[in-house]
């Protein structure tokens, strides 16, 4: 019989911490993605967040978002002390009583997103378009917001 | 799970440039009796950015974004101007001859209707 020499076993050799550090480094990883990407990519959470671009030129502010499906009516655009408001309801545009669903990844419900304008617009000029399952919202800005060329005198 | 989709892919072919890549649109996927229907978000795609193929049993969308045009600077970003693709293998049940398809606000809806060979059917039992 042999005697072999006991030896404590230390960490580096447990064959299960190279795992245990991987799950350290995901949970790591899960902390410091921001949760705005968590949620915009997951209906769970937030419910429909529709995509949304703001342009801003020397005349106008260009919203667009991303609202493919809708009905115009059921589109509401406001606008309240500079704050741009969209919201609405989607519809399901057929029904589908007797099917049987194999996906489902449409977000049908109601969304809202807001936007706080930079600058004054006015209100009375503002345009809004659908087309193509995208809402273009142009927003003139007033004259005091536009940017003026100052004309210096020389004496 | 007898499935109209067997596996889906994004196919990367010679003409697929690698910089830019193909977003994939959300789908609702319902099947009836007669067929599958088969819609597809694709906001900023029209009639004319629409192209789907059909090789074999195998369906292939893809949505170009018509140009648009941004003046200005960006103030804020979330759209991703690229295109549309997805692919999906189709049951062998579908009678490709007569798929049809329809662009509306950004979603495209496709009708699948099964062949009438596999369609149930109830059979008249004679004396």
């Amino acid at each position: 019989m042999n005697i072999v020499k006991w030896q404590r076993p230390t960490l580096t050799n447990w064959p299960g911490f190279g795992r245990l550090s991987d799950l350290r480094d995901e949970i790591d990883r899960l902390f410091e993605s921001p949760l705005t990407e968590l949620t915009r990519n997951s209906n769970l959470l937030s419910g429909w967040t529709p995509a949304l671009d703001v342009y801003e030129d020397k005349d106008n502010y260009t919203v667009k978002v991303e609202l493919p499906g809708m009905k115009r009516e059921d589109i509401e655009v406001s606008l309240h002390d500079g704050t741009l408001s969209i919201s609405g309801e989607r519809k399901s545009e057929t029904k589908h009583e007797d099917a049987e669903v194999y996906r489902a990844e449409r977000f049908f419900g109601r969304f809202q997103r807001t936007v706080a304008l930079p600058a004054t617009v006015a209100a009375d000029k503002v345009k809004a378009a659908y087309k193509d399952g995208v809402l273009t919202i142009t927003l003139p800005k007033t004259e005091a917001a536009k940017p003026k060329q100052i004309d210096v005198a020389v004496n | 799970m007898k499935a109209l989709f067997k596996n889906e892919s994004q196919p990367t072919t010679p003409e697929r440039p690698a910089q830019r890549p193909f977003l994939t649109p959300d789908v609702n996927i319902y099947e009836a009796k007669d067929g599958y229907v088969l819609e597809a978000e694709m906001p900023g795609v029209n009639k004319e950015g629409l192209e789907i193929t059909l090789e074999g049993h195998e369906i292939t969308i893809t949505g170009r974004q018509a140009n648009e045009v941004n003046t200005g600077a960006v103030l804020f970003r979330e759209r991703h101007g690229a295109d549309y693709r997805r692919v999906f293998e189709l049951d062998p049940a579908i009678d490709t001859a007569r798929i049809a398809a329809r662009m509306n606000q950004g979603v495209l809806f496709l009708t699948l209707p099964k062949s009438e060979v596999v369609k149930p059917r109830k059979i008249a039992v004679s004396e």
